[in-house]
Order: structure tokens, then C-alpha cells, then sequence
């Protein structure tokens, strides 16, 4: 079927023009100028490095979340706990970056295995709950969700970890940081160098760190985990058809349990590099921060597949950071973007209907001739 | 009898690119029983549903009692005097059978009051036309298969049905049911009713249809009198070459036991007792046939030896070692293959290529996988070697399955399960839903591996099919086997009684 993917790649760019035109008739009740509105958003995205670097950075968490329920839902479990995983990520990330202090080529790779080791077995539990005590995976990933967050919500608060009088920790080490050039941007040999070089000052102004990397090369893991290992076959033949696999002798149980760690090990990672690549700590929250949630529009968006992710991680990412520039340039309400991400998941879960549309464009066509 | 009352011209149908009506005219006489008769995927059941409504033409047009029409939906089509009866019946199982038949035609008091006597009456008055009474107050649930088909058909009635479409009526009747239904069928037809059915079994037409009209790859091929024409005649006319029903099998050779199940007690996925004290013995050489009427045990004796499936007590053995309750992968090991009664539940991963569905049990084991990698080559080269030993078509490699016909999905698994090279087969109904051609290369498929000194336990629903391949037939009833017999032996008429929980001995 050659067709399939072309055909999903237009109903998406009829989607993102859904969700365009939707967005500006939102913008247009509320009075405020649309074409202009547009205008800051696409300037806001592509005008400076600067704005492309922080676009890499906002993208990168989304496109380790949107990995994670695309991998999840090749297996054909929906991972809702994107979000619970990457805050367990993010805590063991901002715990092992603060208390562990080794040379950076030892402590970049430990904190980041340990955070991602800790939130596979976090989404582990969701699978394992589903398969020996059938609790469905929506359900239990909501639950861990929650318990993810309040969890947090203590460590941070732990005398030790917490940075006194704050409702924060403390910052991991510099060590584990893994923020690009970052000594080096600051220091009199670097803002001499850099100031002979505009644009690439400009893009380092943003905090460019090490995730996108990490987000590429697991992008790339999953695609040859699904595709080139007998792992990968079985769990899609699990996916696709879990009766027929069980016949085939493929532990269905054993696999789902893998898919989940796998999944929580990539919404882990997302977490541990916004600790480690911009935020440096993590903080009491007041509520959900959204990030595994959005995951879970990207997936939607860019399809199960291991590249899609990338694409629309990259484009939700844009979106977002455009949306904040929005509200600064003419008031306008930042939530609009999400109208818009929302009329576009919207859109791209009715195949049928953009299906409908270029059949009717078919029969047009063939009338005319 | 002359008097037609449907016609149909030049009606084309087509899906996308696939054409599945081509130019087809038929024309149906007042009161005879006209089949249709055809292979899977020929396009009877598209002509059927474009009469009934479901389904409009690309173009070609319809006559009733010679006047055009133009039948938009199914109710336009009931009101019309056409009615349908579904392969799988549309009927509500906590419903009752007044209600189920009254369904969206309600006569109410008041017009509030749903008024179901007057209904009652009326619907044992249609059923004691024709055949036995069906008790209208009994809940479709209550009731068997057969019972429920009589109440599709008195539906139909109800609503003042003059044309009646059956859609694979006896697929799912036993052989007692069927007889009946034959009767049924006769007598409606004495009484002025016209009857289409749709089908693919010989037999039955020979048996029940005045007229015949063949269907090939959507075309006509010809209209015929049943009376004047041999099913084998029927059968060259369906698939375009000659079909053999019989087959000459050498006396089985080695016969040593190599499986027997002793004692089995296993329960269904409700959890009630599917499987009592069931005992049987299969040896090398032979097929063993299983006769049974669909839900007495046969799909649980399948999963047990299967894996999918634990028994409660009993034992199975292989060759004198124990495998009670192993896991499917280590009964693959055992030498243990399967053609599932499901092909595309159980058998198939759809949505994968006809190269990784060969690989399904064996894509963790070298040559397909080194490493924990897999092997495209190798998975790529073993598939073509099997496409081409089994004739699947179209032969493509990386093909999905889905867009495989029924037929020849069926080859995959077939040429997948011989691939391992089995010591014993399962095979659960593995011709269910084919055509004559692809029946006849599965039955010589399963023949061929006899022949080899391979064990075969066969089970299915058609007892012509039992009869033809088995050496040795075991009646299941009630999750019990309640009679052994060798298959020279075999009377259809016997195994029939001893199928729906009869005693020859009564």
C-alpha cells in the first residue's frame, strides 16, 4: 500500500489547514487582527536563530513524549503516563544531578541512564498491571500520573534537596548539565569570539542543550527496535493482532510489560533532558505541566511511525513558542495555539473524512474531463 | 411459473478499481427457487444487496413485475415486497421473538401502546403455514440456530416479503436443520413465494433450486435448469476447470500412536464446562475426523492442544511424554502445528506482510533473526520459496495480508504451519468460508501430508468434508466423544443422529 502514506500526509496538511482556519475564526471573535496575528507567529518562528533554537528547545521533550506513546501505541496500548514518566525522569535527573558531582563525561551518561532506567520501570508498572491483573493501561497510567506528581511534590520539599526558602530543589551540578558551550558562552574568550559571530551568538542565547541529540538518536532506536529486531516484530504483531500472536507462540503479557517500559524509558528521557538542558531543577507543582500530554497530541499528529514524532514534535514545539510571542505582540491569548493543536488532532482522527474530500476531488476531476 | 418478477440489466458495480458486478442480467421467475452460485468475492452477494437496497449500482437498472425501479434503501426495498435474510442473523438476543419480528413495523393501541398479541397471533399464523410453530414469546437467546433462521424468515413474511433473499442460509445449520429448512424453503415456495439463495454448496443446490445461475469474477456465466446439469457440471462452470470431490488415499502405512488425550476436562471462556472426560487417540498416517454441530467442545479441543487454553484435569501426551498445558511456543517445538479455526483472528497478523505472517512462530530463530536482528533477506527469500511452493497469489512477498482473498490467505497459513514441518496437524474448519478450488487444494494439502506419515486431527463443521478426508471419525457431542468409527463405515445419516445427541440404539 504505497498510498497509505501519502494519503496520511495530505489529511495532516488538511488537518494543519483545519486547524489554521479554525484558529484564526477563534482569533477573529475575540477582534483581533488575524492576518497580523499570523504574521508574528510565522516571524516569531523563523525570523531569528535565536527563535529557531528556542523552537529545537521547546520541541525536544515533545518529541521524546511523542515517541513514547507512538511506541506505546504500536503495541496497542495507549501510554496516557507520558506525563507521570517524564516527572519521574525529571526528579531522578534533578536528584542525581545535585548529589552525584563526577567529571561531566562520567556524570552526563550516569544521570541520564539512572533517570531513564528509573521512569522505564515506572511505565513498567502500567504493564505490568495490565498483564498479570488486567487493570487497563489508561486507567493506571492516570493513576501513576498523579502519584508521579504528588511524589515530586515531596522530594522537592525533602530538607537536603530542597533549595532553602523556595519551593524548589536545588540545581543539579554543572556537570550534569547539558546545555552546549555553557561555561564557555559566558566566559570573556567566548563573548569575544561570539561577538564576531551574530548569528551563531544569537542561537546560543537560547538554552541549546544536548536533548535534541538524545531525541534524535531515540527516534532512530525505535525505529530499529520496531523494524529490524525480532523484538520489534513481536511487539507489533502484538499491536496489530494480540490472538494471533499469542497463537504464534509470542508471550503477549511479557511483551506489553517491554513496550511499557521502553515508553516510560522515552517520556523519562524527555524529562531528565529538560532538567539537565534547561531548567536545572524541578519545583513544587501546581498542576500538570502538560508535557506528556502534549506527547500524546504529537503522536496523534505525526502517526505511530518513529520519524513522524520528530516532524510534529518540531511543529507543536513552533506553535508553542510562537503562541508566547503572540501575547506579548498584541494581547492575544496564547491559548489559541491550542484551539488550533486541538482542531488539528481533531481533524487527523477522521481520516475518513479527508478521504471523503479527495474522492469528491477525484469525481470533480474525472467530471471535467 | 412463467410469470418473471425480477429482472436485473446490465447491472455494474464497481468498488474503487474493483469491478464486482459486470454488466450482470438476471432474471428471476414468480415462485421458483433460483440460486446463485458462485466463488467467494464473485459478486453474488453484491448483486443480492443492490436488490435489497443496501448497496446502488454504478449502473444497469431493476424491474419488478416489469416495471423499473429504483430501490434507494432497505426499507424502501421491504416495502417493496423484497426481504433478506443475512448469513449472520440481525436479530436481538434479549429480545423475544414477537418483538424481534415487529422490530420498526411496532402496530401499536392508541398509537402508544405497543399492542404484541394482535402481533403473536399474526406470526404463528405465518409460521403455521410452512412448517413447525415457532413459540413467539421465546427469547432469541433461548432458542437454537435454526429456530432463529425460521424467525428471520417469518420477519420477512411479516412484513409482507414476496421476494425472499437468503444469504448462505445453511452455513451455520446442522445437518437435521438443514433438511428442515429444505422443507421450509419448498413450501414457500409452493405457496407463490419467490426464493433467491445465495451459496456456494452444490449439494443443496441440486437438492432445493429450480433454476442456477453461475457467477464468475463478477461476469455471468450461465443461467441453467438444476434438473438437466451435474454437480460437477456446476462445479466447471463455478471455477472454470474440472474439480475433484473424491480423492483416492492409499491405505494409511506406519500407524503408531503418536497423541492421545486421556480424560480431558476444560472449561470455556464463560467458564462452564466445554470439555467432559474427552479421550481421544490419534495415530501416524491417518486423519482422524471430528464431527460435531458447532459449540460441542470442538474450538476448546482445538486451544488445548494448542496452548491456549489450560485444561482442568486428564492428560495429554505425545509420543508417551507429557505436554499437558504447555505454552503454544513450546508445542511448536513439539512439533505440533495448526490451521485455526480463525484465520483472520488467530491465524493472521493482517496488517503485516505475507513475509513476516511466515515468519510469525520462527521470527525469533535464525536464519530470520541473528542476534536479535532481523534478517530481511533470509525472511524475504523463505517467503518467496513458500509463495511459489503454494501457489499464493498475488506473489509478493511484502504484500499486506489483508489484501489477500480468503483463499489465499488460507495458503499462507497452510504453507507456514507446513513449513515447520509438523509431526502432527491441527486443522479446525480450515475450509471454512473457501471456494470449490481453494477447498480442493486445502483437502490435498492435507492428503498430501498424510501420505508423508503425518498425524492429522481434522475437525469441522461439514461432515461431507469428514467423510471425504477421514480414516477414522470420532462424533463429539457435548464436549464428549460419543462414538468411533472407521470411516469406511461412515453413514451420513448415522453420524447426522449421533451429532445432535441421538442413540443408534433408540
Amino acid at each position: 500500500m504505497p498510498n497509505s502514506s501519502y494519503e496520511k500526509l495530505t489529511a495532516t496538511f488538511f488537518s494543519i489547514v483545519a486547524g489554521i482556519l479554525v484558529g484564526g475564526l477563534v482569533l477573529k471573535i475575540a477582534g483581533l487582527p488575524v492576518g497580523e496575528a499570523y504574521l508574528v507567529m510565522f516571524n516569531s518562528m523563523f525570523s531569528r536563530a535565536n527563535y529557531v533554537a528556542h523552537i529545537i528547545v521547546k520541541s525536544t521533550p515533545l518529541i521524546l513524549t511523542g515517541l513514547s506513546v507512538a511506541f506505546a501505541f504500536r503495541t496497542g496500548l495507549f501510554n496516557i503516563g507520558a506525563e507521570g514518566q517524564f516527572i519521574i525522569g525529571a526528579t531522578t535527573a534533578a536528584l542525581a544531578g545535585y548529589f552525584l558531582d563526577l567529571h561531566p563525561l562520567l556524570e552526563i551518561p550516569l544521570v541520564l541512564l539512572l533517570a531513564v532506567f528509573v521512569s522505564a520501570l515506572w511505565g513498567g508498572i502500567a504493564g505490568l498491571l495490565k498483564a498479570h491483573f488486567a487493570v487497563h493501561e489508561v486507567i493506571s497510567t492516570i493513576m501513576l500520573n498523579w502519584t508521579a506528581f504528588y511524589l515530586q511534590n515531596y522530594l522537592v520539599m525533602l530538607e537536603g534537596f530542597r533549595r532553602p526558602n523556595s519551593e524548589a530543589s536545588n540545581s543539579i551540578n554543572v556537570s550534569a548539565s547539558l546545555t552546549f558551550f555553557e561555561n564557555w558562552k559566558y566566559s570573556d574568550a567566548g563573548i569575544l569570539w561570539l561577538e564576531k559571530h551574530p548569528l551563531l551568538a544569537d542561537f546560543l542565547r537560547a538554552p541549546v542543550n544536548g536533548g535534541i541529540i538524545i531525541a534524535l538518536l531515540a527516534a532512530i532506536f525505535c525505529y530499529i527496535i520496531l523494524h529490524k529486531t525480532s523484538l520489534g516484530f513481536s511487539l507489533r504483531a502484538v499491536g496489530h493482532n494480540a490472538d494471533a500472536a499469542e497463537y504464534g507462540g509470542i508471550k503477549v503479557k511479557q511483551k506489553m510489560t517491554t513496550s511499557m517500559l521502553i515508553a516510560g524509558a522515552l517520556a523519562g528521557a524527555a524529562g531528565a533532558t529538560h532538567v539537565m538542558g534547561v531548567s536545572r531543577n524541578i519545583a513544587i507543582l501546581a498542576s500538570m505541566e502538560g508535557y506528556g500530554f502534549d506527547g500524546i497530541a504529537v503522536a496523534l499528529i505525526g502517526g505511530s511511525g518513529a520519524w513522524g514524532p520528530i516532524l510534529a514534535g518540531l511543529f507543536f514545539g513552533a506553535l508553542k513558542y510562537s503562541g508566547s510571542k503572540l501575547q506579548a505582540a498584541l494581547e492575544a491569548p496564547s491559548e489559541v495555539i491550542y484551539i488550533m493543536i486541538g482542531v488539528i488532532v481533531f481533524f487527523t482522527a477522521m481520516p475518513k473524512l479527508f478521504g471523503k474530500i479527495s474522492d469528491l476531488i477525484k469525481k470533480r476531476r474525472a467530471h471535467a474531463r | 411459473m412463467s410469470e418473471v418478477i425480477v429482472e436485473l440489466k446490465n447491472i455494474t458495480k464497481r468498488f474503487g478499481s474493483f469491478l464486482a458486478n459486470d454488466n450482470l442480467s438476471l432474471s428471476i421467475k414468480k415462485g421458483e427457487i433460483h440460486a446463485l452460485l458462485g466463488e467467494n468475492g464473485a459478486g453474488k452477494s453484491t448483486l443480492m444487496n443492490i436488490l435489497y437496497g443496501l448497496v446502488s449500482p454504478t449502473s444497469g437498472e431493476i424491474f419488478l413485475h416489469g416495471k423499473k425501479v429504483e430501490i434507494k434503501n432497505s426499507l424502501q426495498a421491504i416495502s417493496l415486497g423484497i426481504g433478506m435474510v443475512h448469513q449472520h442473523f440481525m436479530l436481538i438476543e434479549t429480545f423475544t421473538v414477537t418483538e424481534n419480528i415487529v422490530l420498526g413495523r411496532e402496530t401499536s393501541r392508541y398509537g402508544l401502546l405497543l399492542d404484541l398479541p394482535q402481533a403473536e397471533h399474526a406470526i404463528q399464523k405465518i409460521s403455521a403455514e410452512f412448517g413447525p410453530a415457532v413459540n413467539p414469546r421465546a427469547k432469541i437467546s433461548e432458542i437454537s440456530v435454526g429456530m432463529q433462521q425460521r424467525v428471520e424468515i417469518i420477519k420477512a413474511l411479516y412484513h409482507q416479503a414476496e421476494i425472499l433473499i437468503l444469504d448462505e442460509p445453511t452455513a451455520v445449520l446442522t445437518p437435521l436443520e438443514i433438511e428442515e429448512f429444505g422443507k421450509i424453503i419448498k413450501r414457500l415456495s409452493s405457496l407463490g413465494k419467490t426464493i433467491i439463495i445465495i451459496t456456494h454448496k452444490l449439494k443443496e443446490i441440486k437438492a432445493l433450486a429450480d433454476r442456477c445461475t453461475i457467477i464468475c469474477k463478477g461476469k455471468l456465466v450461465d443461467t441453467v435448469e438444476v434438473a438437466q446439469t451435474s454437480e460437477q457440471e456446476l462445479a466447471y462452470k463455478m471455477v472454470g476447470r474440472k474439480v475433484e470431490f473424491k480423492f483416492n488415499k492409499t491405505p494409511p502405512s506406519s500407524q503408531k500412536k503418536i497423541l492421545s488425550l486421556q480424560n480431558i476436562v476444560a472449561l470455556n471462556k464463560r467458564g462452564l464446562p466445554a470439555l467432559q472426560n474427552l479421550s481421544i487417540e490419534l495415530y501416524t498416517g491417518e486423519i482422524l475426523g471430528i464431527a460435531g454441530i458447532d459449540g460441542n467442545g470442538q474450538s476448546e479441543l482445538a486451544e488445548i492442544l494448542t496452548g491456549l487454553r489450560a485444561i482442568e484435569s486428564g492428560k495429554i501426551e505425545k509420543n508417551g511424554e507429557d505436554i499437558t498445558n504447555k505454552s503454544p511456543a513450546n508445542l511448536f517445538l513439539k512439533k505440533i502445528s495448526s490451521i485455526p479455526e480463525d484465520r483472520q483472528k488467530r491465524g493472521l497478523v493482517l496488517d503485516f506482510s505475507v513475509a513476516e505472517n511466515m515468519i510469525l512462530q520462527t521470527h525469533h530463530l535464525p536464519p530470520f533473526s541473528r542476534l536479535g536482528f532481523l534478517q530481511k533477506d533470509q525472511i524475504e527469500k523463505h517467503a518467496l520459496q513458500l509463495i511459489e511452493r503454494f501457489d499464493v497469489r498475488p506473489p509478493q512477498a511484502d504484500g499486506l495480508t489483508s489484501a489477500l482473498s480468503g483463499g489465499n490467505q488460507q495458503k499462507v497459513i497452510i504453507a507456514r504451519e507446513l513449513s515447520h514441518d509438523p509431526d502432527i496437524l491441527i486443522a479446525v474448519q480450515p475450509t471454512r468460508g473457501l471456494d470449490v478450488g481453494a477447498i480442493e487444494y486445502v483437502h490435498r494439502a492435507l492428503i498430501a501430508l498424510r501420505s508423508q506419515g503425518k498425524a492429522i486431527l481434522l475437525i469441522s463443521l461439514e461432515l461431507d468434508e469428514i467423510i471425504n478426508l477421514s480414516d477414522k471419525i470420532a462424533v463429539i457431542f457435548d464436549g464428549k466423544i460419543v462414538a468411533n468409527m472407521d470411516a469406511l463405515d461412515a453413514d451420513e445419516k448415522k453420524i447426522g443422529l449421533l451429532m445432535a445427541g441421538g442413540s443408534l440404539h433408540a
